[in-house]
């Protein structure tokens, strides 16, 4: 099988670390060979974050490049658009549709480009927004739109939904295990 | 049984596996899990030192008494050890002692993007390259064994790729090593000039032979030999070859960077017809071909900047890019900041609107030079901060003197900051050195440090106290403020700046993404009061912007810390209800 690729985009703190962890645990599962390939460090304060998934039947590289992604998970609006070129021909841009502005916006040295995904649109490109933040308040914790953005991605998925359910079991706390399987329905059902 | 495994926790598993006893080391980006994961294996002794020097010296005596030793940290602080590592190299090793070492190639989060290999190079010891998480755990305890059997230390290189990747490992059993008898040998640990002199040629000799142990070792393997194209690479660039090329090229993977073999290298070299070298960074193997006569091609058509990936091997070889599409508006940049709540902000304002030179340092407050602070004139190396406000003020005098200030974190100071403090106690310049104790080691992830009373497995310990400690270094004027009160700082700030003597302010609070800091409720503004003056946003919180004229704040990352309430002299900013 020729190697996939998931990206997996958004601003530090909101938990993109938990989506690639439940994705290499299942994809592993799955018995394919994987890579997952994240940012640490600054990743705590505010700054655009990335992390790539890749999986196959034997994966090199750890990173994505332009023009390679079947898969782009964005957190935010302006992520979303900011790493479109990675997408490949015919790939899919999943994103939450929360906007979150960045310190050039807040201190007024650049906009908001409030209409980039129906730029991105109006170019061809296929974008699933999802308004995931309101979804993972609904699951009980806004902190679960990474659960709810899993959801919508095994839509896409040739892999059963009690393989994902599966994977969530083990990949997060038993005391959170309730809200994450909702949020992941809610994403699934969207 | 296969795990998922980052990198920097594989190699965690090597050392475990090697049966190591003690391993200290100083956080550092990419580098920093290494010693977190192994401090989960009850068998091995980890700590936080206060510094890499300290590190690499507590392995030097922890080989010394027989045990397999290790210690962990990034290409900088490679630098900061590299006093013992350069006589290391003279008195070899008892038990097995290994140095991890992490590159960081488009410096993600370093201050330069220095080659470590030029130091296995200079150092004239063995260095292992990886180039995933499975051989990161292999290549570990492959660096023990060739350390015990040539008397050497061994560096393994790490890049921010390998370390911060998760692929496969096979996980295998742990083999205890027996403790190794102690006998007193100064021929051999004793690097006065007369032994010393008698060291340098085994040294020499050692080298060689480990060149031929490069010949043969299965740790450098030729795949693919014969095709038209060869390809000679090392760590990650063998992953960008191999995605690009699969088998259709020649490729030396080298594993042993440090001695590179020469024959293997020729006879590579014969059975192609074009040879290229891929290495990020410096020219280092290429280098070493033109030695030996071997003609290649490398960085005339790569880059020693920045990371590479398939793409810029593509492009590099004229191969087709895939198409891509963009949006047409301008995207903002979204650069890290000082988080909602930082308590470095308070401080940093009051430093900006009183228009301070400030000497900064390496941590989470280097982000104060950013908009809209722009609070810092400097940011070299751990401790420089301290070491430099000195020099500044000596060559300024009191015109420097009444205006500048450095600052650096409690960490930092432990690690390399209480030396320069020494030499401003010692050579009396009148500083101002400000010590911003959040009380973790922030910028890393919250690694424990020498003041904050906890060892890296989170048991109690000996905290150093920094009032006592400036006081004995020598400072008669310290004083500690809390960074969320303004005022109070100001009047620290500026009272200190004035006196004819040097002094240390410590501005104190807990970095508030510890657990044991709790939040305040969010504050809110009142849209009746607020005029939409702005002074507000001149702190640069996160959790500020203006929306339709009047400040907003986003409840979602408020903490509470009732700095900007200071700024608003219209108290249009509301403490928020529980």
């Amino acid at each position: 099988m020729e190697t996939k690729n998931i990206m997996i985009v958004g601003v530090g703190g909101q938990g993109s670390l938990l989506a690639s962890k439940l994705l290499g645990k299942l994809l592993t599962d799955e018995g394919y060979d994987v890579k997952v390939s994240e940012v640490h460090g600054m990743s705590q304060r505010g700054g655009s974050v990335v992390t790539y998934v890749r999986f196959g039947d034997k994966v090199y590289s750890p990173v994505i490049s332009s023009g390679e992604a079947d898969f782009i998970i964005s957190f935010e609006k302006l992520e979303a658009a900011r790493h479109a070129s990675c997408l490949k021909k015919g790939g899919k841009i999943i994103v939450n549709t929360q906007a979150i502005d960045p310190m050039p916006v807040i201190t007024g040295a650049a906009v908001y480009p409030d209409e980039v995904l129906n730029e991105l649109k109006a170019k061809g490109v296929f974008v699933d927004n999802i308004d995931a933040l309101s979804l993972a308040t609904e699951a009980g914790n806004a902190k679960s739109v990474n659960i709810v953005l899993m959801g919508r991605l095994a839509k896409y998925f040739d892999i059963s939904y009690d393989k994902w359910i599966a994977a969530i079991e083990k990949s997060v706390k038993p005391q959170f295990v309730g809200i994450n399987k909702k949020a992941f329905d809610l994403g699934y059902n969207y | 049984m296969k795990k998922l495994m980052l990198g920097n926790e594989a190699i965690a598993r090597g050392l475990y596996e090697a049966g190591v006893k003690v391993i200290s080391s100083y956080p550092g980006t990419p580098s920093t899990e290494i010693t977190e994961f192994a401090a989960k294996y009850d068998e091995i002794y980890c700590e936080w030192a206060p510094n890499e020097k300290v590190a690499a010296e507590v392995a030097f005596g922890a080989s010394l008494r027989g045990v397999r030793s290790a210690c962990a940290m990034k290409h900088v602080g490679l630098n900061v050890a590299a006093d013992p590592l350069f006589t290391l190299s003279y008195t070899g090793v008892n038990g097995g002692l290994v140095i991890f070492v992490a590159d960081d190639p488009a410096m993600h989060s370093s201050q330069n993007e220095q080659d470590s290999r030029h130091y296995a190079i200079a150092a004239k010891v063995p260095m292992l390259e990886p180039a995933d998480s499975s051989e990161a755990k292999e290549f570990t305890k492959a660096a023990f064994n060739i350390s015990e059997e040539y008397d050497t230390p061994v560096i393994v290189r790490m890049c921010t790729r390998i370390a911060h990747s998760q692929s496969q490992v096979e996980l295998e059993d742990r083999v205890e090593k027996e403790l190794l008898p102690y006998e007193k040998n100064p021929q051999k640990y004793i690097m006065a000039p007369a032994n010393a002199v008698k060291r340098h040629p085994f040294v020499e000799e050692r080298t060689e032979k480990l060149r031929h142990l490069g010949e043969t070792s299965n740790l450098n393997r030729v795949e693919n030999d014969g095709k038209e194209i060869g390809i000679i690479c090392s760590g990650t660039c063998y992953q960008y070859v191999k995605e690009v090329f699969g088998d259709t090229v020649s490729v030396l993977k080298l594993g042993i960077v440090n001695p590179l073999p020469v024959d293997l290298i020729k006879n590579f070299a014969a059975n192609v017809e074009k040879l290229y070298v891929i290495e990020e960074l410096d020219g280092i193997i290429e280098s070493h071909l033109k030695n030996i006569g071997v003609d290649c091609i490398g960085k005339e058509m790569f880059s020693p900047l920045g990371e590479y990936n398939q793409s810029v091997i593509k492009a590099a070889f004229g191969l087709e890019l895939p198409e891509t599409v963009s949006a047409d508006s301008n995207i903002p940049v979204r650069p890290p900041v000082m988080c909602a709540g930082c308590p470095h902000r308070g401080l940093f304002y009051t430093l900006s609107k009183n228009k301070i030179t400030v000497l900064g340092d390496i941590g989470c407050y280097t982000l104060g030079s950013a908009a809209p602070l722009f609070a810092l004139d400097s940011t070299l190396c751990m401790g420089a901060s301290v070491s430099g406000i000195h020099g500044f003020n000596k060559a300024g005098g009191k015109e420097s003197e009444g205006k500048t200030v450095c600052v650096i974190g409690d960490s930092t100071f432990m690690h390399s900051g209480m030396t320069g403090l020494v030499n401003i106690a010692y050579n009396g310049s009148n500083s101002t050195v400000i010590i911003l104790d959040n009380s973790i080691t922030g910028m890393t992830g919250h690694q424990q440090n020498p003041t904050t009373g906890y060892t890296i497995k989170g048991e109690p310990a000996a905290a150093v106290n920094l009032e006592e400690l400036c006081k004995s270094l020598g400072i008669k004027r310290v004083r500690v403020v809390d960074p969320y009160n303004l005022k109070e700082c100001e009047d620290a700030v500026l009272e200190e700046l004035k006196v004819a003597e040097p002094s240390v302010i410590i501005s104190r609070r807990p970095c508030m993404l510890l657990k044991y800091v709790k939040a305040k409720p969010a504050v809110k503004v009142n849209e009746d009061k607020c005029v939409g003056c702005k002074m507000c946003m001149k702190l640069g919180c996160p959790a500020i912007s203006m929306k339709n004229g009047k400040a907003k704040i986003d409840f979602t990352q408020c903490v509470g810390c009732d700095v900007c309430t200071q700024m608003c002299r219209l108290g249009a900013i509301e403490k928020g209800e529980r």
